[in-house]
């Protein structure tokens, strides 16, 4: 995918200038934050259950190597297989060996944030494979063209009518009058399209919410039944996870569960949650026939030992985004990669480089609520400082630009001593840094300037952009 | 070096630890075959009787039907009636669990009952549970021929019968029988947890049953 990460500034002015967005961003205020507040006065040992779910991911993390070990012989001895994978692209051609070795025309998908972090359908299209997102949200963005908004809630930035708009132009085999108004008639349809893409898919794929070493299991957690209609159907069942997923046994997974939901929806169990291990055994009447898994590090392996291996407890409940208020003014594309809101602007530096993702660590006000509702104590505020500090070290932070624009620009008006102190060499250029790495980089002004916007004219601020926002919303309300 | 002993190298150069260490290992050899005990909720330590009720409760709360039946012959005589009373047609499918098998389905002279996995044409399918949980009334279904993952997934209706007595507290509870009944370290292909019946919630955050799997969920709680 496209990343704009580094456009984050201009994706939020225009976030905040989208009525469609801004109204169906309110969806986000209104809905998750009450549901997690009930479901989690519903429980005392809520707080404790915290303190063991991250008590436990401490001590995977530390024993990360050994535990993969463990969960691989395991899958290995119930019929599974394991493909260890540095890459997105070690991911990517492990996942094409497997779906050419069975002639596979149409994946289905399961919902999988991993997969989006491989690009796994753009390389799919691009190989001749058909992939079909069957949980209703990313099947929704998928006819779209579009990537998820939300790790839980794909498609929470668009409207109901936006959805009716689409299946109509994509569904035209159906009779142009049919009903559409309310939610209900648009699940109906999906659901009627998607069983038959069920039967035809020759591969599943799935991702792991949880990889299990005391068993080789692989758990998901689902509410709509579509990640199991995607591995139990098809052949072959592909579950693509990233190192940090494993846990020790199932009654850790336990503990975990119990934080996991409550967080994400403010449900007390997500309807479906879904133990798989290993192929279908013998005189079993139904269940894939291959199970394999893809073990993705793509960046994880050097989080480790660093100030950002909390980072790496993160079960993807969506929490820190649903009580974050950048991210409930702008939204999640406006993040510009797969991860976003608190947890993504601490995970997109790490794994796409400081450099492209860096300046989303400065998109958050710092109120801490990320920090106090992440049912695994991450503590975001202080990893987005960590990222801050880094960027300023390497020159990357936006004060430092505006300096060091002024130098360069004092260069680039006289170009013959700019040609000459290029042709030095950057140590001439030196000379006006302080002694400072950070003039490294100017004369490449060309890439500078694709990665980040010129320093605004000082403008309009945040909070003008907002006040803004809610008359444009108050224009789209009936 | 293959990508799994790179993918370990950096994993223990980043800890700073040596693949070697006999304590490391031994460590989390003994935690995985003994798990610390966690955080019960309290919620689900209950005496029998309020622990059934207690599964009730919250079964409802999430959106199935449970209905409470003496014994196993009263089993196909209360599926005829959920299917009279959804209009649908006395036809079900079920796997080859003995349980199941040996309830008096003859009794019900209409009824056509379909053996195997589901292939997706079944209106109402009928499962024999593993377990309950009372915590969070939620249902535990072991893959296999006794009863096929397709028919937790593809009816409309899904009809699950449950032995009160099979009724834990907690999932822990339930995963110590099913270490008990598959053998330490060893499971079924697939262990479902299916707490009420599939829903969305992505258009708009309203949350709509019957997304892809079973609309309806109904469980037939055997007491006896
Ligand atoms: S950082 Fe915490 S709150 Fe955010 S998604 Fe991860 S676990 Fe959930």
């Amino acid at each position: 995918m496209q990343i704009t990460s580094p456009e984050f500034k201009a994706n939020s002015r225009a976030a905040l200038a989208d009525p469609q967005l801004q109204k169906a961003l309110g969806n986000v205020r209104s809905g998750f934050i009450e549901k997690r507040l009930k479901a989690v006065a519903d429980l005392p040992e809520f707080e404790r259950l915290r303190d063991s779910a991250k008590a436990i991911k401490d001590h995977v993390l530390s024993n990360l190597d050994l535990y993969l070990e463990a969960y691989e012989g395991r899958v290995l001895e119930a019929g599974g297989k394991v493909h260890w994978c540095g890459t997105a692209e070690d991911a990517r051609q492990a996942i094409l060996a497997i779906c050419r070795g069975v002639n596979a025309k149409v994946v289905t998908k399961g919902k999988s944030m991993i997969t989006e972090e491989i690009a796994l359908n753009e390389f799919f299209e691009k190989n001749g494979i058909t992939p079909v997102e069957t949980d209703l949200g990313e099947y929704i963005i998928q006819l779209r063209g579009e990537h998820p908004s939300h790790i839980i809630a794909p498609a929470v930035h668009l409207n109901k009518d936006q959805v009716e708009e689409d299946f109509r132009r994509v569904h035209d085999h159906l009779a142009p009058g049919r009903d559409l108004t309310e939610p209900e008639a648009l699940l109906n349809e999906a659901r009627r399209v998607l069983r038959s893409r069920y039967f035809e898919a020759d591969v599943g794929i799935t991702g792991a919410n949880f990889l299990v070493a005391e068993t080789g299991s692989s758990i998901i957690v689902t509410n709509e039944g579509n990640g199991d209609l995607t591995q139990i159907l098809p052949k072959i069942h592909i579950v693509v996870a990233s190192i940090e997923k494993v846990v020790p046994t199932l009654d850790d997974a336990a503990q975990i569960l119990r934080v996991l939901a409550r967080s994400a929806t403010g449900q007390d169990m997500s309807v479906y949650t879904t133990v798989s291990t290993g192929p279908r055994r013998p005189g079993d009447p139904d269940g894939p026939e291959e199970y394999h898994v893809i073990l993705l590090d793509n960046g994880r392996s050097a989080m480790l030992g660093t100030e950002f291996q909390d980072m790496l407890r993160c079960i993807r409940c969506g929490a820190c985004m649903n009580h974050c208020p950048v991210y409930h003014a702008v939204g999640g594309h406006a993040y510009g990669w797969v991860y976003p809101g608190p947890m993504g602007a601490v995970l997109t530096p790490s794994l796409i480089g400081v450099d492209k993702g860096g300046h989303l660590p400065n998109a958050s006000t710092f109120c801490g609520r990320c920090e106090s509702v992440c049912p695994m104590k991450i503590p975001l505020p202080k990893m987005m400082r960590h990222w801050r500090e880094r960027e300023f070290e390497r020159g990357l932070n936006p004060a430092v630009g505006r300096y060091g624009l002024k130098a360069w620009a004092f260069f680039a008006k006289r170009p013959r001593l700019y040609r000459f102190a290029a042709a030095m060499g950057i140590p001439a250029l030196k000379v006006f840094s302080f002694g400072k790495e950070r003039f490294s980089w100017l004369p490449l002004a060309g890439g500078w300037t694709k990665y980040r916007e010129l320093p605004a004219p000082e403008g309009r601020t945040f909070m003008q952009q907002l006040r803004e926002r809610d008359a444009v919303m108050k224009q789209a309300a009936p | 070096m293959s990508g799994r002993e790179a993918i370990l190298a950096k994993v223990r150069a980043s800890l700073s630890e040596g693949g070697n260490d006999p304590a490391r290992r031994a460590a989390i050899e003994a935690r995985m075959a003994k798990p610390p005990k966690g955080v019960i909720p309290a919620r689900g330590k209950l005496p029998d009787d309020a622990r059934v009720d207690l599964f009730e409760t919250l079964a409802s709360k999430f959106a199935a039907t449970v209905e409470r039946v003496r014994s196993h012959a009263d089993v196909p005589k209360a599926v005829a009636a959920y299917l009279r009373a959804k209009n649908l047609p006395a036809a079900i499918r079920i796997g080859a669990d003995k349980r199941l098998a040996a309830m008096p389905w003859d009794r019900q002279k209409a009824m056509e009952i379909r053996n195997g996995p589901s292939d997706g044409d079944d209106e109402a399918g009928v499962s024999h549970a593993f377990g309950g949980i009372a915590e969070t009334g939620t249902l535990v279904m072991t893959s296999g021929k006794d009863n096929p993952s397709t028919i937790n997934f593809l009816p409309e209706h899904h009809i699950v019968v449950l032995e009160a007595a099979d009724i834990d507290g907690d999932m822990e509870s339930v995963l110590a029988k099913v270490r008990k009944k598959f053998g330490k370290g060893r499971m079924p292909r697939t262990l479902n947890f299916i707490t009420g019946p599939s829903r969305s919630g992505d258009i708009e955050q309203k949350i709509i049953l019957g997304a892809h799997g079973p609309r309806a969920l109904h469980i037939i709680m055997v007491d006896g």
